[in-house]
């Protein structure tokens, strides 16, 4: 109560003065005094790298009017001395919701997905709504409020987290005592993105992560065209150009995401501020090298509960890891010099900040490098350093007032000052009353021990160590327990005023209404004991600040170092070179630097490693044509036509199917959009570099694909939605039409010279026409595959490939004329009624009347044994086995246009091969070894030490996890089994 | 025989188009048949080269060496092999005809508990996918309902027959239990994570199953005159007659499920999943517990499970001296299952021999299906079901059927497939 008084004189005395002045007064005369204060003899850290021993802090009007050694204080000012106490800068918290309510979802059950926009004279997407101003549905919360001061924050910024473009956010004060009037620094500081939709529409366009990806780029190349060619009123754009100088902070999610959002910003010039990046210490090189500012949230994840082994077994190596490396990251960013702010953001409760950030401390975290985090970076970040984030004159008076060095552990923040307004955190006028005193009272002597920690003490009372446990308060100077006296089976309670350390003196009301006065004397030797309930000593092992070990990806089965090229001899082994020489008996292969060096019997090759591959089989390694592994998101079914989006933007290295495919031969793939729509994404090419991120896994000078598909995916005939065109095969035809009529007409605009507006959908297509990007279309039913030839072949290019093709056969003749490669699963049928005349001999007919022919997967499973499905077109079409072999191996290298470099055993070729321990083809046969590039990415005797690795590493740490002290009270998570999305083209995410 | 058909199928063709029903069944042949010369895979883990084999009156009637005098019509096998029938157990099979299409759905009714849902009558005995099981060797399936806690009670079946009735070998054979879960998957549409999130409903679900055989039980023992068809079709798990497949394959949800199935009077049990049974052989051994293990081409449940966990498992469990079949559950399980053989041909390449590995699919299956009097292996006395490979037939690369025989009927191995194979292949051959 004590501080609300002093609170509301505050009020009275302070704010009206400095910024309502011209505001009439009809309730009370307009009449105002401003008291200025002053610490001194205080602790001064004016900036994280410049600290003042007995310095003196002078505030007035809200600001600080000098502060430093020498500061001479005039006579009115209320000062107080501040001897012990340490004064910082107030922290931001430059990323929050705070007082802006995100709206409640509307999402009105339809019977089809919503494509169109609901807003009128705004940007055609809902999900863009830069016109969105923080400061238009800002109520200041002072709950909220109070909760972030007593963390240390002073400042917040705040914005509308709904949308992908969400519009400007506003600074503001936590200063309950005066209005938005004073307390809003900016009421349009910044600009705020994600990759996260709107609640407020259900308009289905981005329904993935690489569709908001492009959206935002389409965004910006409009925004561009509207600024030179605007001619329509588009409230979201007009608002977004006005936006554009202010600090953009963009709420990504992890790592990888900061970094997708990075690549964003700097393709447009818009350096974003990325929040997120907890786990940045898995990719610390290329986050420096992006010179980005991160603002990273500390919600380090909690302990797994342990109790129940069953449970227990279900945690990923990749769980246990993030949770005992994840304390570590702000340390490693600071390391790398990465400039960051924290935030509480992502915290569960407000009041855990402190906690997290004491577990980041212990981590090894530089606590001046925490200071700077939490104020003069986030100041610089929002813009703000003239006003806030340092204690120099002229500054906003926001400071805390600790009693100790800022960050150990025993410190205690008193107060914190906003605006030149105190509001008390601990009780200042507490003396540090722990100890043990000798009571003396009419003939008695007692002993009194108080101890624990404010405001939470504990009291014992008795006669040498035969002590009772009592309660106790202690407020506004005012001592006050109850206790049981052993001595007379009694409770005597007792109150005293503590005026200084040492002893006290006061009342003891006795059970039969006497009132008593007492002298407590503190025993000299004494030492207080709440000390030693958190020894530093006793802080768990998995907070050691020591090197960070990750491995490549940091998942199980994860390389210790990225595996190098290296130079291998394998001696003796039974080549399929898949070239004309067909296989080659007791033949020598060597490899050197990345490449197949030379082939040959009794091969001398110096220096390199020598493998006797007697009775084993060498082959180039398997391409499957096909596949969803590796990415986060293969379907954007938000419109008809998403030619915008890229695979390549959303590479997942840790994919666990990449090793996985590794153990089964396969060395590169085609990662493929998928069916949800008549024109799909742009495909990624990749090779299976486990351990490489999506830069290394991409090929370099990647062959430029795009997914089409046809029948009934695209006319979603087998899901509810009958609003989005087409909704037949023949709409399906002139859909390609009409967008390739608009992508020739785009063409020749852009030929012509005149401006335009860049189309990143109508760009892809007209690659197409171009020549320099390939279709492969998924595909079944031959009357429609037909109707795609025939499209193409008015606008004058081939189509690529057919994938799936299942009725391929029906018409392989036609196919062999138009020049188009087929792409096919050597036996599936039956899962919907466009496969019923699917039929296993299809490979074998379409290779036969001379149609470039592979088997692919379009499955984790299957892709971890093409060899198998390859051997079935021996079974179903008596293919030979050279033939069979071709089709998951150069045949796919032709259709991906990656011929020249992978696919076959020839000198000069890339060396991503396959060392089997028995005929490739065969049911019986392993893969003993895989090489890409001519390093090993799997190898069976590496797989067996990595299996037993990961398993006494996991049981490390659980071992930590069960013995760790720091969390023992904490809360704990139950144990995750990690999901698995295992994407076929139909899966829609 | 082939040519027969090929231009039958022809003349079929010429008037109805692409609407004809499966291969017509085979007719039981006059007299005896002899099998010579061949090397025989008996399916108990033995071979016997250069073998004869006399069929008469849809059994086995002698099979041997070259010193067996051939009987009958002789049919020379030499340098090929021949097998006894693979039998693809808990499957959906006939069940199912097109997976997108609800209309040739009838696999999964509605509801909990439902031992009275009976699998034969929906079998569709001129289903295109069945007929194209039997040119890969599996000529036996048990057809099982699917879904729920108790999907129904299953059937063996032949696939060689007119209509469901012909098609039973072993009506009613078992009723299918699915385990609960101490995992349940996130509600992702409820705002929940996508991943498995402790059921915390395991022990009432785990409880409820044992409330309602209870009440099965007690439905049997006072032969009650109210009628209750489910409980009725309950009772024969009691006396042994019905089996319970038990559908598990966490390690606590097995142990759960053995001793509270026994705990109810449960008299056979066969386990069906087992993805973790490896960590507790010598548990399932001394409870006797047969496992049929789920399809061998699946990528492993865990990020860190060992790439070839769901290979090897088979191999593991029969080292361990358990008995083991294999199944083909999950996505497009009908068309899948075509591919048993392969399942048992890539456990065989993780270093199980080849002739166990053969067991996995046939004598092992038939023994646990309760089948094995008549079929599963090669021996005097035993069902003429069995085929002849032009190679090893549990390998893709070789596998290239020539005979098959269903209790003794030759059997056609064309299918609407090689139909229209046949249809193009001719088509470019007219070009």
């Amino acid at each position: 109560m004590k501080h609300l008084t002093t609170l509301l004189i505050c009020v009275l005395t302070s704010h009206a003065f400095w910024a309502q002045d011209y505001f009439p007064k009809n309730d009370q005369l307009n009449e105002s005094y401003a008291v200025r204060h002053a610490l001194t003899n205080v602790t001064l850290h004016v900036t994280p790298d410049r600290t003042i021993e007995n310095g003196t802090i002078l505030i007035g009007d809200g600001k600080i009017i000098a502060a430093g050694k020498k500061v001479e204080v005039p006579a009115e000012v209320l000062t107080q001395d501040g001897s012990g106490l340490h004064v910082y800068a107030s922290f931001i918290d430059a990323y929050t919701d705070f007082g802006v309510e995100k709206p409640k979802a509307n999402r009105g059950g339809r019977r089809s997905p919503q494509y169109e926009p609901t807003r009128e004279g705004y940007y055609w997407n809902d999900h863009i709504r830069p016109e969105q101003n923080a400061v238009n549905s800002f109520a200041y919360d002072k709950k909220q409020a109070e909760a972030l001061r007593a963390q240390g924050f002073g400042v917040a910024h705040t914005h509308l987290m709904d949308g992908i473009a969400r519009g400007s956010g506003l600074v503001v004060a936590l200063n309950d005592g005066s209005t938005d009037a004073e307390r809003i620094i900016d009421a349009a500081a910044s600009q705020c993105f994600s990759f996260d939709k709107s609640t407020q529409s259900a308009q289905s366009y981005p329904g993935s992560l690489m569709g908001s990806m492009a959206l935002l780029r389409q965004m910006y190349h409009d925004l561009d065209w509207f600024n030179k060619q605007g001619h329509t009123t588009d409230r979201s754009l007009t608002a977004l150009g006005a936006q554009m100088n202010k600090p953009a902070f963009f709420e990504a999610g992890d790592q990888s995401n900061t970094l997708r959002a990075h690549a964003i910003g700097a393709q447009f010039g818009v350096p974003y501020i990325l929040v997120g990046g907890q786990d940045a210490y898995e990719n610390i090189d290329a986050i420096a090298a992006s010179n980005a500012a991160y603002i990273v949230p500390i919600n380090f994840p909690e302990a797994y509960d342990l109790s129940d082994p069953y449970f227990a077994k279900h945690l990923a190596l990749e769980d246990l890891r993030h949770w005992q490396q994840a304390p570590h990251n702000p340390r490693v960013l600071d390391q790398h010099d990465v400039p960051f702010a924290l935030t509480t953001f992502e915290l569960k409760r407000t009041n855990e900040f402190s906690k997290q950030l004491r577990k980041a401390i212990d981590a090894g975290l530089n606590p001046q490098s925490a200071l700077a985090a939490l104020t003069t970076t986030p100041a610089k970040l929002l813009g703000k350093s003239d006003q806030i984030g340092t204690l120099e004159a002229g500054k906003w008076a926001n400071f805390i007032v600790t009693d100790g060095p800022l960050f150990a552990a025993h410190t205690k923040m008193l107060e914190n000052w906003v605006q030149g307004q105190v509001y008390e955190l601990t009780d200042r006028g507490a003396k540090k009353i722990q100890g043990t005193y000798t009571m003396t009272y009419s003939d008695q002597s007692r002993t009194l021990e108080i101890s624990g920690d404010l405001p939470k003490l504990s009291l014992s009372f008795g006669v040498g160590d035969s002590l009772t446990k009592g309660s106790v308060q202690y407020t506004d100077h005012w001592l006050q327990w109850s206790v049981k006296d052993k001595m007379t089976d009694a409770v005597v309670r007792g109150t005293a005023r503590i005026n200084e350390v040492g002893g006290f003196s006061g009342k003891l009301f006795l059970e039969n209404g006497s009132e008593i006065p007492f002298e407590a004397q503190r025993n000299q030797t004494n030492e207080v004991k709440s000390a030693n309930s958190q020894d530093p000593s006793s802080q768990s092992e998995t907070l050691s600040a020591g090197p960070l070990r990750v491995t490549y990806p940091n998942v199980g089965y994860g390389n210790e170092a990225l595996p190098q090229a290296e130079s291998i001899l394998f001696r003796n082994a039974t080549l399929w070179t898949g070239e004309d020489q067909g296989t080659l008996t007791e033949t020598d292969l060597w490899v050197k630097s990345g490449k197949i060096h030379k082939i040959g019997k009794g091969l001398k090759a110096p220096g390199a490693r020598v493998i006797d591959a007697t009775g084993k089989h060498l082959t180039a390694g398997i391409i499957d044509e096909h596949s969803h592994i590796g990415a986060l998101t293969i379907n954007e079914g938000g419109q008809n036509s998403s030619a915008e989006v890229r695979i390549s933007d959303v590479l997942n290295p840790k994919d666990i199917n990449i090793y996985r495919n590794l153990a089964g031969g396969v060395t590169s793939v085609q990662i493929l959009h998928g069916s949800a729509n008549p024109i799909g994404g742009q495909s990624a090419i990749i090779k299976l570099k486990w351990g490489e991120d999506s830069e290394g896994l991409l090929y370099k000078d990647m062959p430029k694909f795009i997914k089409f598909a046809l029948g009934e995916n695209v006319k979603q005939s087998n899901w509810q939605s009958f609003n989005r065109f087409p909704q037949t095969r023949m709409g399906v035809e002139q859909l390609y039409v009409n967008y390739f009529n608009r992508a020739k007409s785009y063409q020749e605009l852009k030929n012509s010279g005149t401006p335009y507006r860049v189309d990143e959908e109508l760009e892809t297509l007209a690659e197409i026409l171009n020549g320099e990007r390939f279709i492969s279309c998924h595909s079944y039913v031959q009357s429609e595959i037909n109707m795609l030839m025939k499209v193409a072949e008015s606008f004058d290019f081939t189509v690529n490939t057919f994938t799936h093709i299942l009725e391929g056969y029906k018409l392989a003749d036609k196919m062999k004329a138009h020049g188009v490669g087929a792409s096919t699963f050597s036996d599936w049928w039956a899962y919907k009624y466009e496969v019923i005349h699917a039929i296993p001999y299809n490979a074998a007919i379409m290779a036969k009347e001379g149609v470039t022919t592979a088997i692919n997967s379009d499955d984790d499973e299957m892709a971890r044994r093409l060899n198998q499905e390859a051997a079935k077109t021996i079974k179903y079409g008596d293919m030979s086995e050279l033939e069979a072999w071709k089709m998951v191996t150069i045949n796919p290298a032709k259709l991906l246009h990656i011929d020249d470099r992978t696919g076959s055993l020839r000198e000069g070729k890339d060396a991503d091969i396959v060392l089997w321990d028995g005929h490739p083809l065969s049911v019986y046969t392993k893969a003993e070894k895989t090489l890409v590039d001519g390093a090993v990415y799997f190898d069976l005797a590496q797989d067996q030490e990595k299996r037993l690795a990961m398993a006494q590493e996991k049981n490390d740490l659980i071992q930590i996890m069960i013995s760790d002290k720091s969390d023992g009270s904490g809360p704990k998570r139950a144990p995750r089994k990690r999901d698995r999305i295992d994407f076929e083209c139909e899966t829609i995410n | 025989m082939k040519h027969f058909i090929t231009l039958y199928t022809w003349l079929i063709l010429g008037f109805m188009g692409m609407a004809h029903a499966q291969q017509t069944p085979g007719t039981p042949s006059e007299g005896p048949v002899t099998l010579t010369g061949g090397t025989a895979h008996i399916g108990d883990g033995t071979i016997i080269n250069k073998c004869n084999i006399i069929l008469d009156n849809g059994k086995i009637l002698a099979i041997g060496g070259q010193d067996l005098s051939p009987v009958g019509t002789i049919i020379d096998i030499s340098d090929q092999h021949v097998y006894p029938g693979i039998i693809a157990p808990v499957s959906s099979l006939g069940l199912v005809e097109i997976d997108a299409v609800r209309q040739t759905r009838d696999d999964a009714e509605l509801g909990e508990y439902l031992p009275n849902i009976r699998s034969i009558i929906a079998y569709n005995a001129e289903s295109r996918v069945v007929e194209t099981m039997r040119p890969n060797g599996i000529l036996l399936a048990q057809t099982t309902p699917q879904g729920g806690t108790i999907s129904g009670t299953s059937s063996i079946v032949q696939l060689d027959a007119w209509n469901w009735e012909d098609a039973a070998i072993k009506l009613d054979d078992g009723i299918h239990l699915h385990w609960p879960n101490t995992y349940r998957r996130g509600r992702w549409w409820a705002g929940e994570s996508r991943g498995w999130t402790p059921n915390k409903n395991y022990g009432a679900q785990t409880q409820a199953i044992k409330t309602y055989f209870d009440s099965g039980m007690s439905y049997r023992q006072e032969q009650p005159t109210i009628p209750n068809e489910a409980f009725k079709a309950l009772t024969g798990v009691f006396d042994g007659t019905k089996t319970v497949y038990v559908y598990a394959d966490g390690e606590r949800e097995i142990i759960d499920a053995v001793h509270q199935l026994r705990d109810l009077g449960v008299k056979r049990m066969v386990l069906v999943g087992g993805y973790e049974a490896y960590k507790i052989i010598p548990f399932l051994k001394a409870q006797e517990i047969p496992v049929i293990v789920d399809r061998v081409h699946a990528t492993p449940a865990q990020d860190d499970d060992d790439y070839d966990q769901p290979f090897k498992l088979p191999k593991l469990l029969v080292e361990g001296g358990l008995l083991v079949g294999l199944n083909a559950r999950g996505s497009m399980e009908r068309m899948s299952t075509r591919n048993l053989p392969f399942y048992a041909g890539h456990v065989a390449g993780q270093g199980l021999a080849p002739e166990e590995a053969l067991k996995l699919v046939t004598g092992n299956t038939a023994k646990i299906l309760g089948i094995d009097d008549q079929y599963g292996t090669l021996s005097a006395g035993k069902s003429a079901t069995l085929f002849v490979s032009q190679g090893d037939a549990l390998d893709m690369r070789t596998n290239r059927l020539t005979h098959a025989f269903i209790d003794g009927r030759r059997l056609s191995l064309e299918t609407h497939q090689t139909e229209l194979y046949e249809r193009y292949s001719e088509k470019y051959r007219q070009h």
